[in-house]
Parts: C-alpha cells; sequence; structure tokens
C-alpha cells in the first residue's frame, strides 16, 4: 500500500485529463456537426451530380406532313473544373484537334466561369470523334459528354419563315430561370414564336457519384428527377413544294412570294429573296456564318421582305381604293371617270398610260387608269357626306385599316413590320390642319405617296378580296403537338367594313387584268385567275414590280403578293411570277416552261 | 470475501459490455464503410468486414483463454512476454513485410500480423511487473533509467520500422509513471513543450521568446517567493524554453520528414490544399459535418460509401461514424470511450496488488492516447497520425491486442479478491 495510498489524488486529475479531452471532442463535434453548414454542402458537392437531360426539340412539317426542321444528335463535351485531374493532355488534345495551349486556356475559362458547375469545352464534337473519346473518357476525371441535338434541314427553305437558334444570352438568362447558360433558344422565325412549344421541358437527373466520378446511383432513388419531355412538333401551314418552287423562281432576284389560302389565312410560301441555306446557321457553324450574311451588305440575306419590306402598293391599291369608293358612295359600278392620258385638277397633273375613255369600274382595274381613282379618292375624300376632308379621310382611313394595312397582325410571325396608312395627324403636321384636302394627298388614290404596305399585307389583301370581305390572320402553324392544338386567334374571321356585294365588280375587273388587261401575258388558259399589277415608285432606283393574285375567281384557293424590285412595271416580272406561283399549287405542273425558263434565269441582282 | 470459483466471477461486466458494445458497433461501421451492393453477405470474407468477423471471434476465443488461465501467470511471465515480443520487433525488421511504406507486418498466409500491436500488452506487463517490485521508487533515478529504457526501446524499435503512430504510443506511459509518483512538473513539461513546438512553428520566435520571458518575470514577481533559488529555476525555465523554441525549426526541418511536416503544416493551417496533404483531414471533415444531428442513417453515409475518405475502415473510421450516426451517435462513442477509460481508472485504484494497478493505468493511457490521436485526427484538430481506434477500426492486429491487453486486466481484477 505504500505508493498506493500516497498518490492516489492523482487519478482524479488523470480522469479530469480524460474528460477534459472528451469536452473538447464533444464541442468540435457540435460545431461541425450542428453549428456549420459548409460541411453539409461540401458533402454535396462531393457526392452530387446534376444532370440535365435535355429534351428533344419539337419537329417542324409542311402541311402535308414533309419534315421541314429535323433533329441531329450532337455531342458537346463538358468539363467540371474540379474534377479533372492529371491526364494525357497530349492524347486528349489529339483527339480533340486542339493543341496544348487551347486545352489551358479553355480549362482556365471553366476554372473561371465555376469550378464547381461544368461548362461546355468543345460544342458539337463530330461522331467520329465523340466514339473514340467516348473509349478513353475514364482516363479523363472532370469530363463528360453532353447529348444534345442540333438542328437539320433536309430541304433546306424557309429560312426566314422557320428562323434559327442559338445559346440564350446573358439577359435572357437573367430574365427566364428555365435557361441556364449555353441553352439553345428560338431567335427568330417560328422557333423564337413558338418557342415554348418546340423547347419541350428539361429534364434533371440527380447522381451520386463517387471519388473517382463514376456514377453510383440515382440520388434518393431518383426522387428528385425529372424526366425531360420533347418539345410539340408542329404542322405548318407551308407548303414545302410551293415554297421550294417559288425560291427558286426568285433566286437571283431581290423581292418576296407570299402565298396564302385566303379561307383560312394559312400562309402556303413566304419567299424572301436573297436568302441563306438554314444549314449555315446551325450549332458550332452559327457564330461565323452569321457575321458573314450579316456583313453581306449587298445582298442583306438575313432581312426577311416578305415581312419587314415596306413598299408604296402602287396600282394593286386601286382594287382597296375601288371597294372602299363603293362603300363611301362616291362611286358605283356604273361610274365613269374620262382620261386625257391623265387626271388635272387645280393645277395638279397625274399621268396614265393610252386606253380607252372613259371607263367604268370594271374596266378601270383592268386597264388601271390612274385618271379614274384620282376622280373616285378625290370624291371619297372630299365630298363623301362628311363634314370636311379630314372626316373623310378618317372613314378613309378606316376601311382601308380593315383590310389588315397599316398594322402588324396578331399573327404567329417575327419581326413583323406595320406598314404605313397615314394618319390624318400626319397631314395636319405636314400641312397644317385644315389646309389640306383629296387633292393635296391624291397619291394615295394609286397607292403611291406615304401608303407603305409589307408583302403579307399585299397577300392579304388578295385574300380579302377572294374572300369577298373577310380574312382570317396570316399564320404560318396550323397544329402545335399531335393532338392539333389550334390557336384560337386564327379561327376569328375579320370581315372588312366594305360589303361583300360590292367585290364583285373589282373581282371582275381583276379577272379581266387576266383576260384582257395589263396582266393578259401572264394569264393562265383553263383556270380562272383575278389579278392586279402594280409598280411601287422607287426613288433610289428602277422602280419595284408589284403583282398581286388570286385564283380560281371563284371559292378561290391560293392569294399570291410578288414584289421584285428593281424590275420596273409589274407584268414583266412580278406577274409572271405569281402566275407560276398558282398553277404549280393548284395544278401541280407547269404548262409554260418557256416563262418558267425564264423566271428561273432571270438576273436582276445588278439592277437598281 | 468471496474467492473466485468459475471464471466468470467477478467479473466486471460493465467492461466487458463497453467492449462488447465498442467491437459490435465498431464492425457495424466497418460494415458500412465498405458496403458494397455486390457483397451484402456478412460472412463474405473477401470483404473487410468478414474478415473483421473472423477476427472479432478469434478475439473472444483469445479473451477466454485469458480469463480461464491464472491470473498469475501474466506478471510471472512479464518479462519473457516482453522480450518474445521485443525479439520480434527486431526480427519483422529483417524479415517482415512492407505496407504502405512501413516495415512492420509478418505475412501468414493470407493474413498479416504487426508485432508492433502486440509490444503495447507486453511493454505494459513489463512495466508494471518492474514498478509493482518492492523497494522500487519511481523518483530514483535507476527506476526512471529502467522504466525509460522498457519503453524507449519498443518505440526506437517501431519507429526504425516508420511506424510513427505506434511508436509514440509509448510517450502515453508518462500518465502511468504520474500516477505512481513520478513529479507532476514532467506531466506539465511534456504539455508545455508540446504546447511551444506548435506555437514556435506560428508566431515570430522573438515574440514569442519575449512572451515566455514576460509571463515568466510576471509569476516571479507576483507569485513565487523572492528566493535566489526560484530566480534561478525561472531563469533557467526561460533560458531553456528559448532554446528549444529555436531549435524547433531545426527539428521541423532536419528531424521530421516531409510528410510529418506536411500534416503538421495543414494543421496549424500554414496550409490550404485540399486535393494534397489536406485532402484527407478535410474529406474527413466534410463526412463528419455531413451527418448532422441525427446522422444519414446507417449504410446511408455517400462519403464514405463512395470512398471521399481514405482509409475509412482503418484510420478514419470515425468519420463513418460522425457521418451515419451523427453528433448523437459520436458523441455516444465518445461517452462509450470516456467511461470505459474512467471505469479501468476506478478499478484500477480499488486494487490491492501494484501490479494490476499499474496494468489498469497503463491499459487506460493506451486507450486514452489511440482514442485522442484517432478521433482528434478525424476532427482536423490534431495532426494525421495513422493509428487505429480501439476495437472500431479494421484490422487484426490491433483487435487481437487490444482484447488482450483487455482482458489480461479483466482476468487481473476478477482475481484480486483472491488476494490478501
Amino acid at each position: 500500500m505504500r505508493i498506493n495510498t500516497r498518490h492516489q489524488d492523482r487519478s482524479y486529475i488523470i480522469i479530469a485529463i480524460f474528460a477534459f479531452v472528451a469536452v473538447v471532442f464533444i464541442l468540435r463535434l457540435f460545431y461541425i456537426q450542428v453549428l456549420v453548414d459548409k460541411y453539409k454542402l461540401s458533402a454535396e458537392n462531393n457526392v452530387l451530380r446534376y444532370v440535365t437531360i435535355y429534351p428533344d426539340r419539337g419537329l417542324i412539317f409542311d402541311r402535308n406532313g414533309k419534315s421541314l426542321v429535323e433533329n441531329e444528335a450532337s455531342y458537346d463535351l463538358m468539363v467540371t473544373p474540379r474534377h479533372v485531374s492529371e491526364l494525357d493532355t497530349l492524347e486528349f488534345c489529339d483527339l480533340l484537334g486542339i493543341d496544348t495551349a487551347a486545352f489551358n486556356k479553355r480549362l482556365t475559362e471553366a476554372k473561371n466561369y465555376s469550378m464547381y458547375k461544368s461548362s461546355v469545352f468543345e460544342k458539337e464534337i463530330p461522331k467520329e470523334v465523340y466514339a473514340r473519346f467516348q473509349e478513353k473518357l475514364y482516363k479523363y476525371n472532370g469530363f463528360y459528354i453532353q447529348r444534345r441535338t442540333v438542328r437539320r434541314y433536309p430541304h433546306n427553305i424557309a429560312p426566314h419563315l422557320l428562323g434559327y437558334i442559338g445559346e440564350v444570352n446573358a439577359s435572357i438568362v437573367e430574365k427566364d430561370k428555365y435557361y441556364k447558360s449555353g441553352d439553345y433558344i428560338g431567335i427568330s422565325g417560328i422557333e423564337k414564336t413558338y418557342e415554348k412549344y418546340l423547347r419541350g421541358r428539361k429534364g434533371l437527373r440527380i447522381m451520386m457519384v463517387d471519388v473517382f466520378n463514376r456514377e453510383k446511383g440515382h440520388y434518393k432513388e431518383g426522387r428528385y428527377d425529372t424526366i425531360a419531355l420533347s418539345g410539340f412538333n408542329l404542322t405548318t401551314t407551308i407548303d414545302a413544294i410551293l415554297q421550294e418552287y417559288g425560291e427558286k423562281l426568285m433566286q437571283n432576284k431581290k423581292g418576296s412570294i407570299v402565298a396564302i389560302e385566303p379561307a383560312t389565312g394559312e400562309i402556303l410560301a413566304m419567299v424572301s429573296s436573297p436568302a441563306y441555306n438554314p444549314s449555315d446557321l446551325v450549332g458550332r457553324k452559327l457564330r461565323e456564318n452569321f457575321s458573314k450574311l450579316q456583313n453581306d451588305t449587298a445582298r442583306i440575306p438575313l432581312y426577311n421582305r416578305a415581312l419587314q419590306a415596306q413598299y408604296p402598293p402602287g396600282s394593286t391599291f386601286k382594287t382597296i381604293n375601288a371597294l372602299v369608293g363603293q362603300q363611301m358612295g362616291v362611286i358605283n359600278i356604273n361610274t365613269r371617270f374620262g382620261c386625257a392620258h391623265g387626271f388635272t385638277a387645280g393645277g395638279l397633273h397625274v399621268g396614265c398610260h393610252g386606253h380607252a375613255s372613259p371607263l367604268n369600274l370594271v374596266q378601270s382595274i383592268q386597264h388601271s387608269c390612274n385618271a379614274w381613282y384620282c376622280n373616285a379618292f378625290w370624291a371619297m375624300i372630299d365630298r363623301s357626306g362628311y363634314k370636311n376632308s379630314h372626316d373623310g379621310f378618317v372613314a378613309w382611313r378606316n376601311h382601308i385599316m380593315s383590310f389588315g394595312f397599316g398594322k402588324k397582325f396578331d399573327d404567329d410571325l417575327s419581326n413583323e413590320y406595320n406598314g404605313n396608312i397615314p394618319t390624318p395627324e400626319y397631314y395636319d403636321k405636314y400641312h397644317g390642319a385644315g389646309r389640306w384636302k383629296g387633292l393635296t394627298i391624291i397619291s394615295l388614290s394609286i397607292g403611291q405617296g406615304e401608303v407603305l404596305v409589307t408583302p403579307l399585307q399585299l397577300a392579304n389583301g388578295a385574300a380579302v378580296i377572294a374572300n369577298r370581305g373577310y380574312y382570317y390572320i396570316p399564320h404560318v402553324v396550323k397544329r402545335i403537338g399531335d393532338k392539333g392544338f389550334v390557336d384560337p386567334r386564327f379561327i376569328e374571321k375579320h370581315v372588312t367594313t366594305v360589303e361583300s356585294k360590292y367585290y364583285d365588280p373589282v373581282v371582275e375587273g381583276m379577272n379581266l387584268v387576266m383576260e384582257a388587261g395589263t396582266g393578259h401575258r401572264a394569264n393562265l388558259k383553263g383556270i380562272p385567275m383575278c389579278g392586279k399589277t402594280g409598280t411601287a415608285q422607287n426613288p433610289h432606283g428602277k422602280d419595284h414590280s408589284i403583282f398581286v393574285l388570286f385564283a380560281p375567281m371563284d371559292n378561290p384557293k391560293i392569294a399570291v403578293s410578288v414584289i421584285v424590285e428593281n424590275s420596273g412595271f409589274g407584268a414583266t416580272w412580278a406577274a409572271p411570277i405569281a402566275s407560276l406561283m398558282v398553277e404549280k399549287y393548284l395544278t401541280d405542273t407547269i404548262t409554260r416552261p418557256d416563262m418558267e425558263k425564264r423566271m428561273f434565269e432571270g438576273n436582276l441582282m445588278g439592277a437598281k | 470475501m468471496r474467492e473466485q470459483r468459475t471464471i466468470f466471477d467477478n467479473i466486471d461486466w460493465q467492461l466487458v459490455f463497453l467492449y462488447f458494445a465498442l467491437v459490435l458497433f465498431g464492425w457495424m461501421n466497418i460494415y458500412a464503410a465498405v458496403y458494397n451492393e455486390d457483397h451484402k453477405s456478412i460472412f463474405d470474407f473477401s470483404q473487410q468486414y468478414g474478415k473483421q468477423l473472423i477476427w472479432i471471434v478469434t478475439s473472444l476465443v483469445l479473451a477466454l483463454i485469458i480469463l480461464i488461465t491464472d491470473a498469475k501467470f501474466y506478471s510471472a511471465f512479464a518479462y519473457v512476454f516482453f522480450g518474445l515480443v521485443m525479439f520480434s520487433l527486431v526480427a519483422v525488421l529483417v524479415i517482415g513485410n512492407k505496407t504502405s511504406g512501413a516495415q512492420s507486418w509478418f505475412e501468414i498466409g493470407a493474413f498479416k500480423i504487426q508485432p508492433a500491436e502486440f509490444a503495447k500488452f507486453a511493454t505494459n506487463l513489463a512495466v508494471a511487473k518492474y514498478l509493482s517490485m518492492q523497494n522500487i521508487n519511481i523518483r530514483q533515478f535507476r527506476t526512471k533509467v529502467v522504466v525509460g529504457s522498457f519503453l524507449i526501446f519498443p518505440l526506437l524499435a517501431i519507429l526504425l520500422q516508420n511506424d510513427t503512430g505506434s511508436a509514440i504510443v509509448f510517450v502515453c506511459f508518462v500518465f502511468v509513471l504520474y500516477r505512481e509518483g513520478l513529479s507532476g512538473s514532467v506531466l506539465l513539461m511534456g504539455v508545455g513543450l508540446a504546447f511551444l513546438f506548435f506555437m514556435a512553428l506560428l508566431v515570430e520566435k522573438f515574440v514569442l521568446i519575449g512572451v515566455i520571458a514576460g509571463v515568466s518575470a510576471l509569476v516571479y514577481y507576483l507569485v513565487m517567493k523572492k528566493t535566489r533559488k526560484n530566480l534561478i529555476i525561472i531563469s533557467a525555465i526561460v533560458v531553456g524554453a528559448s532554446g528549444f523554441v529555436y531549435s524547433v525549426d531545426k527539428i521541423f526541418t532536419d528531424v521530421l520528414e516531409s510528410h510529418q511536416k506536411d500534416r503538421i503544416n495543414v494543421l496549424i493551417g500554414k496550409e490550404v490544399d485540399p486535393k494534397g496533404v489536406g485532402y484527407n483531414v478535410n474529406q474527413s471533415k466534410i463526412a463528419i459535418g455531413s451527418g448532422g444531428f441525427m446522422g444519414k442513417g446507417f449504410l446511408q453515409g455517400t462519403q464514405t460509401k463512395y470512398d471521399f475518405v481514405p482509409e475509412q475502415s482503418t484510420d478514419f473510421i470515425f468519420c463513418t461514424i460522425g457521418e451515419e450516426w451523427g453528433f448523437v451517435g459520436s458523441t455516444i462513442v465518445v461517452f462509450l470511450f470516456l467511461w470505459m477509460m474512467v471505469r479501468i481508472i476506478i478499478i484500477s485504484e480499488r486494487q490491492r496488488s501494484d501490479f494490476t494497478r499499474i496494468y489498469g493505468y497503463g491499459l487506460a493511457s493506451i486507450l486514452f492516447f489511440h482514442f485522442t490521436i484517432n478521433v482528434g485526427m478525424a476532427l482536423g484538430i490534431l495532426p494525421v497520425i495513422g493509428i487505429p481506434l480501439p476495437f472500431f477500426s479494421y484490422g487484426g492486429s490491433s483487435l487481437w491486442s487490444f482484447t488482450i491487453l483487455f482482458f489480461i486486466f479483466i482476468k487481473l481484477d476478477s482475481y484480486r479478491l483472491n488476494l490478501l
């Protein structure tokens, strides 16, 4: 018992030391397990991988089920910098076909973006590279392949109409939570207007990975995973054959064709020339090709003339004035105005070409008499029973607007322009209030002056006449998805303020244009057509040739507007093109190969 | 007085319960740490948990053998054990196998034996035997030299095997010596030197020496009697401490190996390198921290299951506990260890035999040392030193060695009533 009792109290000191360490450990445990969160977050970063599953974008078909836009698998090489470990850089670069400097640069960029989030290392690696890469991927920690789809165009037609997709920019990412940097979005055309249908819904897979970045399974058995939903397929109203034909007719010309089915407002074809190959604006080629197209100031191929170009409608506008004039009660089927090579009143002279005189309404259209429409318009503005010219003009304007002129349609097309039907305020400002009358603005009668229309509005105008008084908003998508959702906007009838009964003489006149008038050379035997020539004055050079056409005369199936810039009188270029379009659509054969050949081969690109 | 009639009489069941609790919970955590969908069976002997099951069963056999052996056998053969183990420590240096840089294994068939593990109980027996002899006083210089050599010999032999962790375990006998009458200042000095070592690496040397001198001067003027002797003592302390501080650099750069330096640098926060040396500790903290209050549940730990923590079935087994059982489970484990160690101390103090008491203190000290270093390392408050958590870590030698250590004590204790 000698030592035993002497130092027994020291056992308490030793127990105290033991207890002290235990308390320190418990406090430390409390700190890292309960108090701070950073270890929990680090643990998630260690083990969880958020894998986005990109849905297939909706496909786009023409009205007959022909494929216009398809998807093609593409493989992006992604990198998560934090997981990158040492690798055989030379072999890696060799596979990708880049040098080490580029490798280091891209890795640094990715690191600067985020150590934890993945970013694109190489976009759209070719299929054969992908196959070789896939085999070696296990060697490259931190790299993985993300499957995506890019667009493919089996026919390479209708670039402006279909539009293109590209990466979202920062402001979109900020505004719309759905998009993450690097995602694709429709930038123009129906890719843009139908973006929310086409894109589908991204899916998310939360995977657990081990220390070697190997997938070990779904986090919580996939409870938080979401599946990707493919986008809706779109069936457009476009007739691919007609569209392709129209593009061929317009090659080497500047201008546009718009063809509408009058009974529905469905756009059958919409050509803008010069155009580009839609396949050029796909994936990794996009940026380079886009700036090339953008810099092509001579041809401005990105410019969609069918929606964005605004022309004075010229004589085609006479058909509309003939209708409005009847409704306003200043003219009727028997009204005759004389024409002595033009219209002269109050020191004003509007010239006209030589034709018999006087002409009635039907003949005025057939021969496109300027004097007739100057008289009619003068009467509409100044002598139609309104208090003054201002009110007369307002009434005229309202009628005109009811045809769909002067403002954008509530349609499904992107980047459309308004056109212009001048306001009375504009003239008040320009001439002074009360200091302008019908004669002051007489050029509106023949579609010149301040009035501007887009080719789409022009085609719609033709459709209105074809329908004898109403239209449906021109649109390009018939059905969304396989169930066939139809936008209610497009089945609502828009009736003009001009009564149906006034249309017959105009239709008859337009028929005579083809049978024995200004458009007779473009007439097609066997199908009664109704057309109207026009010439848009161009202060910068040669006038633009305009033609509107619908056929058959009764129960029309197609209404077309054609504009060929710098080609002069409407009958020379625009009329044959419109006529061929109608023939192609209605009969699917061309009986006038000479005319077709002349159009195909006509090169007006040098014309000014 | 009840004499021991069967081998289970007078056994401290509290300790036996603690042993089973730790071993079984340890095994569960090994199962979780190396859990693999393809090998779910606990009897899959190709997996660590299967093997550990063998180690547990054989350990129980060993425990039984120890219990039926006469208690006097251990003190009688203490030196023989010590001699045998010391011999094997030397032998392993010559004919042993290298595993992860340490030449400390005998390979016998599929199993590997690490003699360093057995040096603990042998040394403990020898120290207990020597200190319990009549006419031994720890305050005598000769005694210190003899006990010191009992400890230095295995320490050096294991150091030569390049197994720093197992070597420095023998430092823990300072608690035993303290209890047996060694001046408390030795304990204080030990703590003081360790403190100075880290401070010297962290703080500018002259600042540190200035602080030491200042504190010493204050203590001298305010607390101590102003005698010449005290002045000499305090001056000696200041000079000694300063010398130590200046030699730390030398120890650090010349004596320690680079991986040891790195570990210390990481610990004191001089290096931040999550992929390098600090990786283990960082991942360990992440695993434990992610357990939260209640833990993720058995087999639900992602960090350990997917191998983010290295050595998770051996040195970093505490991560599995922390991640899957959370703060609650971890605290319970800490309590179980504390309970066991305190219980051993209490039992030691009730012994009539000096041998048993000293042995008990040795056992508690060894457990304490392993527990402190291992858990402290997993929690990132001590440098990374590879040393198993008693009863928990995967490994036959370790479990056998602790079982032997532990049950010899149980046996010695159960025999106490047979002594006069």
